[in-house]
């Protein structure tokens, strides 16, 4: 048993905290995040060459990490600085690419490791409401080319993605596992309405509108309808990823809110002095560590081979930074009063982005009962 | 980062199941399992067991007969011990005693009584609390006053667990009334069969005996059974506190309650189906279950910290809050598991042959009732948040 990062991650993790404090200060991460694009080309560009994005992925593509423990020291940074920058988008389509891609599609990679090309997966629909099997999006065999028809909501940065990696029935009801298909598909092909928006926590999202989309036949990623088992490998990274983010800016959050109970005095005491505040911050703390350990769990787990006890400490470590999450940030604005209810604390965006991270790929409930199904397969 | 145990961790392992699995005989594994009350001599023989093989002072130091394991291999042998169902070492000796007259005890005191914590020819109970001193230990009322070679010490203890078997007592007295709380207090051990003592039995809710009051009248202790300096006992009593506290979390008995849960709630039926199945129970396990995932690495994570040198101080406070959340809340899903079976209060356990609906409902109600100690003794849930507060967290 061993619980410190090897020499490498540790000082992966030491540059990216640098570049994430010198470039993402609160005004200037704000402007970008509730900005036009929601995100930073240019320092997008910076995180690739700093070898972030290669971080995500194994040797053998193109990358030099790739291991649960380097997704999570990533995404960790990341979440310090609440960065919008689009990495997700890279890690689910690259891994989605690794697992079904054919040699053509897995060229694609290196431009997404680069930092030149961006990516976003496709797949959540307005009904599903997190369930990963439901796909009304159908895709229709037509001669030479697939034809793409459906709703998809919410893709991150859907508006910019080069390659969108679109999720299809190809057969079945709208929410079997068998019978859904996976395209790659460029993200400016005729046919695709785009309604995209800002978040209330920063970054973009768009809406998506397939309409007789054509794609051609190579498009097709992995076999026809076996589609869901690739998807399931692909949130379970996107698990992973996030519940990393949420540690980070949890700490932070932590930090903020510790240093306001130092600091701010009320009753001629510093507040941090009344016990009923001690020990509402001593259970924001005790949580935090929780949710440390779990996203360590899961980090452990997601090379694991046993579907089941993959499939579990993912359901788990998310469930686990959906409760959590969502108290730190209740708890940090309370702690704060009147003044964390302010867009201009750095913290009260930390508290956003907390409770929004409980709203992708599935949230406390939604992973606590799969977490039981799982249990019950077993 | 490593989840997993080195192979010569898992050789570890393999050599503390092989012990179990030869010395742990199934009726006392049984017993520990459904939660009954040990004897003394179950106990004692339990202690010569572990004893024979060197393993029962495990965190003691070589020279003194201790095994010399690190803290993973603590953690290991406790948490098999814990899953196997044996019984639990009784503490006072060997790992609240010991290890304050190894840091602080004479060579004669050290020569005399640490041997005899091995070999079971003492055994020690915790004069700590009195009646007006719970949670504010330092207010310590029982005095000790000098004459000539004795301490003559008055006062009363409670909360004395197992002191009904006891024949040695550690106390802290006051030996200063001038001085401020913490400082005027010594620590003394004090011979239980010394005339002027009496103990009398205090009944907990489950209608247990484990804990009792001690009364001191004019009893008459030799000098050379003061620790350390005389006044310096605060000193000495914090040391016990925080001392080799890897086990405070409980994670093995969280895990052997949960098994024993989930067993529990295949068999129990609810609506022609086991009531693992009923959404709402299978919603309060669950959540329980990754409160304990996260919780056993939480605690892997404290002593790979703590392994490099030196007791886990604060964060031994973190660990004790939310482990016994998590084994409470355990034992409240069993008992509640039990539904109407477990009103039935049986002064024996052979009431409940042939069992009384579920196996487990005999023990189920009472187990938990008794449990409800873990978040009040050892410093209760809300001193841990205060000292959390101070030593982590600076407020």
């Amino acid at each position: 048993m061993n619980f410190e990062h090897t020499e490498d991650r540790r000082m992966l993790m030491d540059s990216l905290n640098r570049f994430v404090s010198e470039q993402y200060g609160t005004d200037v991460r704000n402007a970008m995040a509730y900005g036009a694009e929601g995100h930073s080309p240019q320092l997008y560009a910076q995180f690739a060459e700093l070898g972030t994005i290669g971080a995500l992925f194994p040797e053998e593509v193109g990358g030099f990490g790739g291991a649960g423990f380097d997704i999570s020291v990533v995404f960790e940074c990341l979440g310090r600085g609440i960065v919008p920058e689009p990495l997700l988008g890279a890690l689910l389509v690259g891994r989605a690419l690794m697992l079904a891609g054919s040699d053509a599609q897995k060229e694609v990679l290196g431009s997404l490791i680069d930092g030149s090309k961006l990516a976003a997966l496709a797949h959540d629909e307005p009904s599903a409401h997190h369930e990963l099997n439901h796909v009304a999006t159908t895709a229709k065999h037509e001669g030479t080319h697939w034809v793409l028809n459906g709703v998809k909501g919410l893709v991150s940065f859907g508006e910019k993605a080069d390659w969108l990696l679109v999720s299809a029935r190809t057969s079945g009801a709208t929410q079997s596992e068998a019978g859904i298909s996976l395209f790659l598909v460029p993200g400016q092909s005729m046919g695709i309405r785009c309604r995209a928006f800002n978040r209330i926590d920063g970054g973009r999202a768009a809406e998506l509108v397939l309409d007789q989309v054509q794609v051609p036949a190579d498009a097709l990623l992995g076999s026809v309808g076996d589609g869901y088992s690739v998807l399931e490998r692909v949130r379970g990274y996107a698990l992973l990823a996030l519940c990393a983010e949420a540690v980070g800016a949890m700490d932070v959050a932590k930090d903020h809110t510790l240093e306001y109970l130092r600091t701010r005095k009320q009753f001629g005491a510093p507040i941090g002095s009344f016990q009923a505040l001690q020990h509402r911050m001593v259970d924001v703390l005790l949580e935090v560590e929780q949710a440390r350990s779990a996203v360590i769990n899961a980090a452990a787990a997601i090379d694991e081979q046993d579907r089941v006890k993959r499939e579990k400490a993912l359901s788990a470590a998310k469930y686990s930074i959906g409760r959590i999450g969502t108290l730190v940030a209740e708890e940090s604005i309370q702690l704060h009063g009147g003044i964390g209810m302010t867009w201009e604390l750095p913290l009260s965006h930390y508290a956003k982005r907390l409770v929004m991270i409980d709203h992708e790929f599935g949230d406390e409930d939604h992973h606590l009962a799969r977490f039981i199904a799982l249990s019950q397969t077993h | 980062m490593d989840l997993n145990f080195t192979p010569q961790e898992e050789a570890f392992r393999d050599e503390v199941r092989a012990f179990l699995a030869q010395n742990l005989s199934p009726e006392l594994s049984a017993k520990v399992r459904a939660g009954e009350h040990l004897s003394k001599a179950e106990m004692e023989g339990w202690h010569a067991k572990l004893h024979a093989r060197g393993w029962l002072a495990n965190h003691w130091p070589e020279e003194w007969g201790g095994p010399g394991w690190n803290a993973v291999e603590k953690f290991i042998f406790e948490n098999e011990c814990a899953v196997a169902h044996a019984p639990r070492i009784v503490p006072f000796g060997v790992s609240m005693l010991g290890p304050v007259l190894m840091k602080y005890g004479s060579e004669a005191q050290k020569a005399h009584w640490l041997p005899r914590i091995l070999d079971g020819s003492d055994w020690w109970c915790q004069g700590y609390s009195e009646p007006g001193s719970g949670s504010d230990l330092a207010s310590v009322k029982t005095s000790a006053v000098r004459d000539g070679d004795h301490y003559i010490v008055n006062g009363q203890k409670t909360w004395t667990t197992l002191g009904q078997y006891a024949n040695m007592i550690f106390c802290l007295v006051r030996t200063d009334r001038e001085a401020k709380s913490q400082s005027g207090i010594s620590f003394l051990l004090v011979d239980m069969t010394s005339p002027g003592i009496e103990i009398r039995p205090i009944i907990t809710l489950d209608g247990a005996h484990e804990v009792n009051e001690v009364f001191f009248t004019d009893v008459k202790v030799p000098v050379a059974n003061l620790v350390g300096e005389e006044n310096k006992g605060w000193t000495y009593a914090k040391y016990l506190l925080t001392y080799e506290r890897t086990n405070i979390a409980g994670v093995g008995f969280s895990v052997a309650g949960l098994e024993k849960l989930k067993v529990v709630a295949d068999r129990v039926q609810c609506n022609g189906k086991p009531l693992s199945q009923d959404p709402l129970f299978a919603a309060r396990m669950a959540k329980v279950e990754i409160d304990l995932e996260n919780m056993k690495t939480t605690n892997l994570r404290v002593i790979a910290a703590v392994a490099g040198g030196g007791a886990p101080g604060a964060e031994s406070s973190m660990l004790k809050i939310r482990g016994t959340e998590i084994r409470q809340e355990i034992l409240s899903l069993t008992r509640r598991a039990m539904g109407p079976y477990a009103a039935p209060y049986l002064h024996d356990v052979s009431d409940a042959e042939p069992p009384l609906g579920d196996e487990a409902s005999a023990k189920a109600a009472s187990s938990y009732f008794n449990n409800r100690k873990l978040s009040i003794f050892g410093g209760s849930n809300e001193i841990q948040k205060n000292i959390i507060s101070k030593m982590i967290l600076g407020l």
